[in-house]
C-alpha cells in the first residue's frame, strides 16, 4: 500500500476506537480499547475512553478526542448542578439527553460519537447510543467507533437478553478483542466498567490476557529482554 | 440602537487583511513562514516528582533561526510547560495562562494545581479550534502529587507517566518505551530524559543544539539550562571576525554635550514650583 509513512504528529487527535455498552440482568457493562491516534502515530496507547459523569453514570467516548472531552466536561458540570437542584442522583436518561442536546445543537462543529451507560433506581441499567449528528437511541446494547464495523455480525449472533454479569463481561471483552484484531485504529488494552445497584467496578485486561484469533501468533519475549534478564546492566550515561 | 463599527468589541481573529493577503498571494507573493519550534519535548514521572526535557532549536522553514532558544516555560513556581509548534503561539499561550494562574493564586491564597493549568490551557486551545498551534507537555508537583499531561492544539489532553511531543517525538518515544520503568531515581530519570532528547536532536532534522532539563519535586525545582551541549561550535576562523577600517580618519574632535547646557538649581526641591 503506497502511503506516506511520515506520521503527522500535529494532526487532530482522534480516537480510532472500539466502544461497547451492554445491559445485563442487574446493570450495564461499558467496554473500550485504549488507542488514541494522530494520523498514523499512536499518541497514547493506554488512554481511558470510559469517563465518569456522576457516581452512577459513565460514558464511552469516540471520534475527535478534543470534542468528546469538552462535551463530557460540560455534561458533567450540568449534571452536577442538576443533582444539587434535584436533591437525588441524576437518572441515566437525563445524562443521555444532556449529551444529545450538546451533540445535536452543535452538530456542524462537533465530531464525536458517545455511548452513555449507567444505573438508576427508576429504570435500572440503561444504555443510550448517541452517534454523530445527535440522535439518541435507547438500546439493550450499543457499539461505536471505527472498530464497531467488525462487530455488527458478532453481536447479531452472540447477544442474548438477560445475561449474567460474568457472561456480559466476557462478551464485552471478547468483542473488543475481536475488533482490536481487525481494526488498525483500535488497540492497546481492554477496559471495562460495570455499573449496578451495588456501585461501580473498573476492570483492565492487558493484551496478553486476551484470546488469540485467526492467524494471530503468541507474543514472544524480545531478544533484548532475554539477553538482559540473565545479567541486568545498570543504567549508565 | 445603532452600534458604530468601532464600538464592536474585538473578539477572536481579525480578518480585515484577508482579501488583501489573498490578492497578493495570487499575484505571486510568498507569505512569510511561521517561526516553528521543530522540536523534541519530553516529560516523565519519577519517584519524587517530574522531569521535563527539551531541545533548543527554533526553525523558520529550512533555516535555524535560533540555536539556543528556551522551550521550557515557567507557569507557576511548581509547574513548568514545554512547548512545540509555532513559537509565538506556545510563548503567548503559556504566558497568558501563567498570568491567570498568578491571579488565581492571589485570589485563593494557595499553591497552583497542575489540573488548573491543564483546564485553562485546554479551554483556550479548544476555543481556537486548533488554529493556535501549540502542542504542550505540562508537568508539575502540587499537594495532590506529581502530574504529567500532554495537550494537543485542538484541546485534547492525555495523562501519562511518560510523554513526548514535537517532530522528534517518535525518536524520543522509542527511547522511553524501551527504558522507562516506574520508580526511577532522580539521576536515572535525568539520564533517560537526556538520552531521549539526544535521540531527537541527532535523528530529527527539526530538533538540534542543546538539551534543557527541568526537575520538579515537592517544594523545590531545578532548571538545568543547557544541561548538555553536544553540538559545540568547532570552527573558529584564525583570522578573527573583525573587519579592517576602509575610511581614513582626518580629524577627531569630541564635544561633550554637558558643556552646551547650563544646569541651574532654582530654589529647593527641584521639581516643585
Amino acid at each position: 500500500m503506497d502511503r506516506d509513512a511520515t506520521a503527522d504528529v500535529n494532526a487532530p487527535h482522534s480516537m480510532g476506537t472500539t466502544i461497547i455498552g451492554v445491559t445485563y440482568n442487574g446493570g450495564v457493562i461499558l467496554g473500550a480499547d485504549s488507542r488514541t491516534s494522530t494520523g498514523l502515530y499512536v499518541a497514547n496507547r493506554a488512554s481511558d475512553k470510559i469517563t465518569q459523569l456522576t457516581d452512577n453514570v459513565y460514558i464511552c467516548r469516540s471520534g475527535s478526542a478534543a470534542d468528546s472531552q469538552i462535551v463530557s466536561d460540560y455534561v458533567r458540570y450540568f449534571l452536577h448542578q442538576h443533582t444539587i437542584q434535584l436533591g437525588q442522583p441524576a437518572t441515566v436518561k437525563v445524562a443521555a439527553n444532556l449529551v444529545r442536546l450538546l451533540s445535536y445543537n452543535n452538530k456542524n462543529m462537533l465530531q464525536t460519537g458517545i455511548i452513555v451507560g449507567g444505573w438508576d433506581k427508576y429504570e435500572g441499567g440503561k444504555i443510550y447510543g448517541i452517534p454523530l449528528g445527535g440522535t439518541i437511541l435507547e438500546q439493550p446494547f450499543a457499539i461505536g467507533g471505527s472498530g464497531s464495523s467488525y462487530l455488527y455480525g458478532f453481536f447479531d449472533q452472540a447477544w442474548k437478553e438477560g445475561m449474567t454479569k460474568d457472561e456480559a463481561e466476557q462478551l464485552v471483552v471478547k468483542a473488543v478483542s475481536l475488533a482490536i484484531a481487525r481494526d488498525g485504529a483500535s488497540g492497546g488494552v481492554v477496559r471495562t466498567v460495570t455499573i449496578n445497584s451495588e456501585g461501580v467496578t473498573r476492570n483492565f485486561y492487558p493484551g496478553d490476557t486476551l484470546p488469540l484469533w485467526h492467524d494471530e501468533v503468541e507474543a514472544h519475549d524480545s531478544l533484548l529482554d532475554i539477553l538482559n534478564a540473565s545479567n541486568p546492566e545498570p543504567m549508565s550515561t | 440602537m445603532l452600534i458604530e463599527a468601532r464600538d464592536v468589541p474585538n473578539l477572536g481573529f481579525n480578518f480585515d487583511l484577508y482579501s488583501r493577503n489573498d490578492m497578493l498571494t495570487k499575484k505571486g507573493l510568498k507569505p512569510p513562514g511561521y517561526l516553528k519550534t521543530g522540536t523534541t519535548i519530553v516529560g516523565l514521572i519519577y519517584k519524587e516528582g517530574v522531569i521535563l526535557g527539551a531541545d533548543t532549536r527554533a526553525t523558520a522553514g529550512p533555516i535555524v533561526a535560533d540555536k539556543n532558544c528556551e522551550k521550557i516555560h515557567y507557569m507557576a513556581p511548581n509547574i513548568y510547560c514545554c512547548g512545540a509548534g509555532t513559537a509565538a503561539d506556545t510563548e503567548a499561550v503559556t504566558d497568558n495562562i501563567s498570568s491567570q494562574l498568578k491571579l488565581h493564586r492571589y485570589h485563593t491564597g494557595r499553591e497552583s494545581r497542575v489540573v488548573t493549568a491543564l483546564t485553562l490551557l485546554k479551554s483556550h486551545l479548544f476555543r481556537y479550534q486548533g488554529h493556535v498551534s501549540a502542542a504542550l507537555v505540562l508537568g508539575g508537583v502540587d499537594l495532590t502529587g506529581p502530574h504529567l499531561h500532554t495537550i494537543y492544539p485542538h484541546g485534547s489532553t492525555d495523562t501519562l507517566p511518560f510523554a513526548t511531543m514535537g517532530s522528534g517525538s517518535l525518536a524520543a518515544m522509542a527511547i522511553f518505551e524501551s527504558e522507562y520503568r516506574e520508580g526511577l531515581t532522580r539521576d536515572e530519570g535525568v539520564n533517560l530524559v537526556t538520552k531521549a532528547i539526544c535521540s531527537g536532536i541527532f535523528n530529527d532534522l527539526g530538533s538540534g543544539s542543546n538539551v534543557d532539563i527541568c526537575v520538579i519535586e515537592k517544594g523545590k525545582k531545578e532548571y538545568l539550562r543547557n544541561h548538555l551541549t553536544p553540538n559545540p561550535r568547532t570552527y573558529i576562523s584564525s583570522k578573527g571576525y573583525a573587519f579592517s577600517k576602509k575610511t581614513e580618519v582626518l580629524l577627531t574632535k569630541i564635544t561633550p554635550l554637558k558643556e552646551l547646557v547650563d544646569v541651574v538649581q532654582v530654589g529647593g526641591d527641584g521639581m516643585e514650583e
